[in-house]
């Protein structure tokens, strides 16, 4: 539970000796209920302000690595709602293998999944981890599958396998590989065992809050600390209240038992249906969810749907402001004139590249806001414009005297006019997608 | 080990909104529709009510746009060109719960279709289903006053959802609701305090709340949809907190944003790693109805047959047998 400032005061020596570099023990005390200090400033902190404010400070929710090369790291998020601050650590995507489905079949899917990777506003795009599920009968193949992902690929493994040697074989390739072990029965000391030999993590699994809770306690008591929470339910509906349930009782009641991510395996029939529950729970509060099929249609919207929401919302997406060559543009080209929200611009550069013409595309700082919010907020007007352009000495680096602004900022046509002058304003299409049909019927060259 | 279920109880409840009218309500739809009513966040049925599931109305179109990608021409075929023949199959086939008409032709630049050729189809589908309808215009104030004033008259007393008025357009379509008995979308450029301020200024020339619909400007996959995601959790969160301004049930157009864009129309061979274009536009559809959902929209236009069909599906499957209409 976090402390107050008040909690955290009678911790301290109270001498107000300003060594911590804040004049009063109380005025520390508030900048660490507000986590804007921390307690090894005060040199003179007991060992029971030690302890007790570390216990405090823990995070709600830990953190917990898969992989070796390059770990997908998940948990450790403190809001219910992206807007109140953002989420960390977005949902891996794990990819089941069957070790039935044969070591060709096998080793082909591993290579896809490997190299699949899809750009999207500048960032790399992929899925995370594989699910290693064995259900052959023959013992070698669980084995195979999992030296087939160490030789083809870096991402991290889950084993799924419910035989306690195959598993202890299985988890023995894997030392050091940060590997998680799924276990869908109840955790028995021998499997904590195991987990805490080859330093896995452990996802529990339940379809009852006391149930998984007990299996916690039982887990972190025999010290295994990395686990993961596979809360089961049948359906989709019932699987958000339970996500819901578990990090709010881990964020807002500091209920240790259940302050880890969370592990969803999707079984549906057809891929459609897979997809929307994927989608669903990758915006509520799952950690890693774990899925049976795949195309590169499908991952491509679920990673595109991933990065959209796990974007930090005081943060968006930016491009340097400046003047972007599109073609090969020549001083008479035309001034195409735009905001630096990313995406803006991609979509903005996408159409003009579209209609075949070169163009200079100036892309003003509005600090990463669109054209609409920015022109709200005073920072894509007329003036703001004209003076950005005269910054970058963009007329003496072009003899065109035509800018093109975009439809949805008419309004700020003459003010712009009056701020430069000798330029012609012309007011583009609200819709980027429409930048085709404009240069068209402007006869732009 | 005890465990308590941490239960968040709100003192807000999102307003009923009925669309559509029976004879003896003076319409001539089979049966109307409602939705609202929530007293919890999303498919929290662990700590209120949702007497109401969200519903999935389709669209037809009095115009056929150049932007629309093959994958969903070729679905329709020929019948796109029909509003009324489209209406039908959309409810009989995919399972449309409303149909919404969209009026794009009207447009000045888009076609600039007459007032009373407008009027003509949206007749034409009421004749063709029985299903409440939505009728949806477009930004050109001038254009769009005329031709929604004509379209509440000739449907007089069916209750339609009149989509949309903004803050700067929103007195001559809201005055024609009110004289002929039709519901009426607020829409507003993905913002809080636009959206309530908008319904105020509704609720100030005595438009009756329960017939408001808000529609926070849904932004597609990949284009901004984290932005319509965040503001509606934000204003149903306000609703449930109590703000009565709020309190107004959510329409989003997950089919008209996801077939704008590039991602549902690029061919598999320009974009190796974006895979099939057909499968991709009804996975678009569908991530952005699912996020969208999950932030709380209570009525989805949507477009492509798959994508309906997999949403329908996974509503009633997440209430579970419970509520519905």
């Amino acid at each position: 539970m976090a402390l107050s400032g008040l909690d955290i005061f009678k911790l301290l020596p109270k001498t107000n000796c300003g060594d911590c570099g804040v004049p009063t023990c109380m005025a520390f005390a508030m900048k660490l209920a507000q986590k804007k200090a921390e307690l090894s400033e005060c040199p003179h902190a007991s060992e029971e302000a030690k302890a007790t404010l570390g216990a405090a400070s823990e995070p709600p929710i830990r953190l917990v690595k898969i992989g070796k090369d390059h770990p997908l790291e998940v948990g450790s998020e403190t809001v219910m709602f992206r807007h109140e601050k953002t989420f960390f650590h977005q949902t891996g995507i794990a990819i089941q293998l069957r070790t039935s489905e044969g070591e060709s079949t096998l080793e082909q899917k591993i290579r896809e999944i490997e190299e699949y990777k899809v750009e999207r506003v500048g960032e790399q795009l992929e899925p995370d981890l594989f699910l290693i599920t064995h259900d052959s009968p023959e013992k070698d193949i669980f084995l195979k599958t999992i030296e087939l992902v160490i030789e083809n690929s870096t991402k991290g493994i889950i084993l799924d396998c419910a035989e306690y040697e195959t598993l202890k074989a299985g988890a023995s390739l894997l030392k050091d590989s940060h590997a998680s072990i799924l276990l869908k029965k109840t955790v028995t000391d021998e499997w904590i065992d195991l987990a805490k030999n080859y330093n896995c993590s452990l996802i529990l699994t339940s379809e009852s809050y006391e149930d998984l809770a007990t299996q916690v306690e039982k887990t972190k008591q025999a010290g295994v600390q990395n686990i993961l929470l596979n809360i089961t339910s049948k359906n989709t509906g019932l699987q958000i209240q339970q996500n819901t349930i578990l990090r709010r009782s881990a964020l807002k009641k500091a209920f240790k038992p259940f302050g880890y991510p969370l592990f969803n395996q999707i079984n549906t029939e057809s891929e459609f249906d897979m997809f929307a529950t994927a989608a669903a729970l990758l915006c509520k509060y799952e950690s890693i969810v774990a899925l049976h099929e795949y195309n590169r249609a499908l991952l491509y919207a679920l990673l595109t749907l991933r990065q959209n929401i796990y974007t930090d919302p005081q943060k968006p997406i930016q491009v340097d402001p400046k003047v972007y060559p599109i073609g090969e543009p020549t001083p008479e080209s035309p001034v195409f004139v735009t905001t630096n929200f990313s995406l803006t611009y991609f979509i903005v550069s996408g159409e003009i590249e579209n209609s075949g013409i070169s163009a200079h595309l100036v892309v003003c700082d509005t600090e990463g806001q669109s054209v609409l919010t920015a022109w709200a907020a005073g920072k894509f007007v007329g003036e703001t414009i004209a003076k950005f352009i005269k910054t970058i000495n963009l007329e003496q680096q072009v003899t065109t005297r035509k800018i093109i602004i975009p439809g949805f900022v008419s309004q700020i046509s003459g003010d712009l006019e009056e701020s430069l002058p000798g330029w012609e304003v012309i007011v583009g299409s609200q819709e980027a997608s429409d930048i085709p049909s404009l240069v068209k019927s402007l006869s732009l060259t | 080990m005890n465990f308590e279920i941490p239960k968040e109880v709100n003192t807000g409840k999102i307003i009923e909104v009925s669309i559509g009218a029976t004879p003896e309500q003076g319409g001539t739809r089979s049966h109307t529709v409602t939705i609202g009513g929530s007293t919890a966040l999303p498919f929290h049925f662990f700590e209120g009510e949702h007497p109401h599931r969200p519903l999935i109305a389709m669209e037809v179109f009095d115009k056929i746009s150049n932007k629309y990608p093959s994958s969903l021409l070729d679905y329709y075929g020929d019948v796109i060109q029909k509003p009324g023949e489209m209406a039908q199959k959309c409810v009989d086939e995919y399972g449309a719960e409303l149909i919404s008409v969209r009026l794009e032709g009207t447009h000045p630049e888009k076609g600039n279709k007459s007032a009373d050729e407008a009027a003509e189809i949206v007749k034409q589908v009421l004749e063709s289903v029985s299903v409440p309808l939505i009728i949806t215009g477009h930004s050109h104030y001038d254009k769009n006053n005329e031709v929604m004033k004509k379209v509440c008259e000739v449907t007089a007393g069916e209750n339609c959802l009149i989509s949309y008025v903004e803050k700067d357009n929103y007195k001559t379509i809201a005055a024609a609701c009110i004289a002929y008995s039709h519901t009426l979308v607020t829409q507003t450029p993905i913002d809080v305090n636009l959206a309530k301020q908008l319904n105020i200024l509704l609720t100030e020339m005595s438009f009756p709340p329960e017939k408001i619909v808000m529609d926070p400007l849904t932004g597609a996959l990949g284009y901004g949809i984290e932005y319509t995601y965040s503001i509606m959790e934000r204003i149903r969160n306000d609703a449930l907190a109590g703000d009565k301004m709020m309190a107004f049930p959510m329409l989003v157009n997950p089919g008209y944003e996801s077939f704008r864009v590039k991602e549902t129309r690029a061919p598999e061979q320009d974009y190796p790693d974006w895979g099939n274009v057909e499968l991709r536009g009804a996975y678009w559809e569908i991530a952005t109805a699912m996020s969208l959902l999950v932030a709380g929209a209570d009525l989805l236009i949507m477009y492509h047959p798959q994508a309906v069909a997999t949403v329908k599906k996974k509503v009633e499957e997440m209430f579970d047998g419970r509520g519905g209409d």
